[in-house]
């Protein structure tokens, strides 16, 4: 009995074991077909790094990847990237970039920081960029962007758009950069309606925070309750919560990172958008045409690096006289007639 | 008696690496269907975690916490105790070791180091000893407990994290870093940039210790004992709730000493998200070390390669990564197979005949029952 059944174990094995080498040899035969690109960058390699969380995020990471399939079409660069699962991996991933002699390394997130700046540090011929915070390494590019001036136009929309004189604010994770997004979004709202009653929430103080939908949904629900009519958030996939009690209530969320008025047609008012994508598709470019520096990068509504999204979506919702006050507003912003409060400006250096 | 232990440790060996060989098997077929070569996918995996110093040290930087977990986990089960709670452990143990890390100024070296590590290693203790006490006293089962003790250690540093006492100002969820007096230096010999550190001596020290006070002490007999039989044991004069609330602390304190050897070792401070799942591997390395504390090293060095050449193949192949963790799934799962056929095979021999050598029997008796 006992030599039975290890037999029937090493004999299903060696079976298993057979196909798997034969289909091996059939399938090594068949070599999978690079595809054929065309432009100015071919030969040239780009890799992006994603945040923890990974493609799938309908915002940041899928936004950066975007970014570089558009610059592997447009520009013919090989495109690769990597999601780590664990942020010690994050380091690894960009050494073994780095290693490899890609032509440009972007890390996508500030929690990304320290490792871009150890790897950076570490390999000096590289060009390194990172998205949403600074890295003061001559090689690398940092790549930001002025959330408030987008966030102080949804806000002016908001505050146009609710009956009660009430909006909301849900924050991902309670860091300088949300606070960022919310001050903007205050000053808007205020500046349309001097009057205007901002709800302030936050999800949590950890990274968590931006992926909890339902606690995202409560806090939505206590703002609405509360007469809000109108809840901006800016708090990743946190933030799908959030727009599901809009639509829950007939009431109106604004999306933030990508243009997520599809999620809920109607219920959206509009999204505040950053063009992770365009900053991604830039700085490959850079690179391709040799123009790339290291050193601080910002992408404000001047060139539409951020922005409210208006789309067969929400056009029913945002009247003519709306659009023509926000366009206002954002050629004011833009020629420096209003100064939107950078959030980053009034605290330490060292904290953002 | 020498041939005898050869052919033993031969026959381990080949039971140990099987469910492997069986996992590659259909690895092989899955990665086959998504149209990749395996044979690249499994090159890139090996290369990934041994072929050079820098993944090599990757490797071991990933075995390190492993071992804590696994040898914690492997001795609760000799007890009978599941601990599923090494996850939890391990977080509270990381952040008392960075409290104590920042806190504490002005100690010499290796002092301050030695209080860290006591201070991971007293969270951890706590944190085993509420599900030991709870189970001990009032049978409430520990599965339940630990798992959701997890939870609660997961939200309390997330919470803690974030208070401006622990906080270090900026965008990054992290406490601040620890004292330089606290570090434990890292093998930068191995590789200028290596992670894996001195917490890799401490890790093989507790292994060593706890197979000793299993095989060698009364107090590891009564592990074991009350493992094979509680009730038997009781009549026999020892004391099933002493041994099982003790057992779970010492678990507890062993795991928080994997977050100890994170936060003082690789990052330096407490950072959120914590590094995730060496509690829950922790479960398949004792599984597959048989609950045997020396075993634990290589079982710990295999799921660290994996894990290792897990990046090697997302960087390097068109191979999703998700199919090393399917693999890692299937390696468990082959593992608890074999383990059930061994069991039930133990059965029938003990039925057939006599046992051949009862004492060797008794030490090598894993205490997989449990």
């Amino acid at each position: 009995m006992y030599h039975a059944r290890r037999s029937t174990v090493s004999g299903i094995a060696l079976v298993l074991v057979t196909a798997a080498a034969l289909i091996c040899i059939i399938g090594c035969g068949k070599k999978k077909e690079t595809e054929v690109r065309q432009g100015p960058g071919v030969g040239m390699t780009a890799g992006v790094v994603l945040s923890v969380g990974g493609l799938g995020d309908k915002s940041f990471n899928d936004l950066a990847h975007a970014g570089l399939m558009k610059a592997a079409k447009d520009l013919g660069i090989r495109p690769v990237y990597g999601q780590p699962e664990q942020m010690a991996e994050d380091e690894k991933y960009l050494r073994d970039y780095a290693e490899q002699g890609f032509d440009l390394i972007v890390g996508v997130g500030f929690l990304m920081k320290t490792a871009v700046e150890e790897v950076a540090g570490e390999f000096p011929e590289s060009r390194f960029a990172i998205i949403d915070c600074i890295v003061e390494e001559p090689n690398v590019a940092s790549l930001v962007f002025r959330e408030h001036e987008g966030s102080f136009l949804v806000g002016a929309l908001a505050s146009m758009k609710t009956r009660t004189g009430k909006v909301g604010f849900v924050g991902g994770m309670d860091s300088p950069l949300i606070h960022r997004f919310e001050v903007g979004y205050t000053e808007g709202a205020k500046y349309v309606n001097p009057d205007t009653d901002v709800f302030i929430a936050y999800v949590g103080s950890h990274t968590g925070a931006f992926h909890d939908p339902v606690r995202g949904k409560s806090l939505a629900i206590s703002q609405f309750d509360r007469g809000a009519e109108v809840v901006f958030h800016a708090a990743g996939s946190s933030g799908n919560g959030v727009i599901d009690a809009a639509a829950e209530r007939g009431l109106y969320a604004i999306g933030v990172d990508a243009n997520q008025n599809y999620v809920a047609p109607g219920s959206v008012l509009t999204s505040m958008i950053k063009r992770v994508d365009v900053a991604v598709f830039r700085t490959i470019e850079e690179v391709v045409h040799g123009r790339f520096k290291g050193g601080l990068r910002e992408f404000g509504l001047a060139d539409d690096g951020v922005g409210y999204a208006l789309d067969e979506h929400n056009r029913d919702v945002i009247t003519p006289e709306m659009l023509a006050r926000v366009e206002e507003l954002k050629r004011k912003i833009v020629s420096g007639e209003i100064r939107v409060t950078d959030y980053y400006d009034t605290i330490a250096p060292d904290e953002s | 008696m020498k041939d005898l232990s050869i052919r033993r440790i031969v026959r381990e060996l080949g039971q140990a690496l099987l469910p492997l060989a069986l996992a590659l098997a259909v690895g092989a077929v899955i990665i086959l269907a998504i149209g990749e070569n395996p044979l690249t996918v499994f090159g890139l995996m090996l290369r990934g975690s041994f072929g050079s110093l820098r993944r090599l040290s990757g490797t071991l930087q990933e075995a390190s916490p492993m071992i804590f977990t696994g040898v914690s986990v492997a001795l609760a089960f000799r007890a009978g105790l599941f601990n599923i709670g090494a996850e939890g452990q391990l977080l509270i143990g990381g952040f008392a070791a960075a409290w104590a890390g920042f806190a504490l100024t002005g100690l010499p070296g290796p002092l301050h180091v030695v209080f860290c590590v006591v201070a991971a290693a007293a969270a951890g203790l706590v944190w085993g000893l509420i599900p030991g006490i709870l189970k001990a006293r009032l049978g409430v089962h520990e599965v339940i407990n630990t798992i959701m003790l997890n939870y609660v250690a997961l939200s309390l540093t997330n919470f803690l994290v974030g208070h401006p006492y622990f906080k270090e100002p900026g965008q990054i969820p992290q406490t601040r870093d620890i004292a330089a007096s606290s570090v434990l230096p890292r093998f930068e010999f191995l590789y200028a940039h290596a992670k894996v550190n001195a917490g890799l001596w401490v890790a093989l020290a507790v292994m060593v210790a706890v197979g000793y006070l299993l095989a060698r002490t009364r107090y590891g007999f009564e592990i074991k004992a009350v493992g094979y039989n509680p009730e038997a044991s009781e009549a026999a004069g020892i004391s099933k709730s002493r041994v099982i609330w003790t057992t779970m602390g010492l678990s507890g304190a062993i795991a928080g000493l994997a977050g100890a050897e994170q936060v003082l070792g690789v990052f330096r401070c407490f950072v959120s998200p914590f590094p995730f799942g060496y509690g829950f591997v922790g479960i398949a390395v004792a599984l597959l070390a048989r609950n045997n504390p020396l075993a634990v090293l290589p079982a710990a060095l295999i799921f660290g390669a994996l894990t290792s050449g897990a990046q090697e193949v997302d960087v390097h192949s068109g191979t999703p990564r998700e199919i090393t963790v399917v693999l890692q799934g299937i390696f468990v799962l082959f593992i608890a197979c074999e383990f059930v056929l061994r069991r039930k095979r133990r059965v029938g021999e003990t039925e057939g005949g006599p046992k051949a050598g009862g004492k060797g029997r008794e030490e090598e008796g894993r205490g997989e029952d449990g």
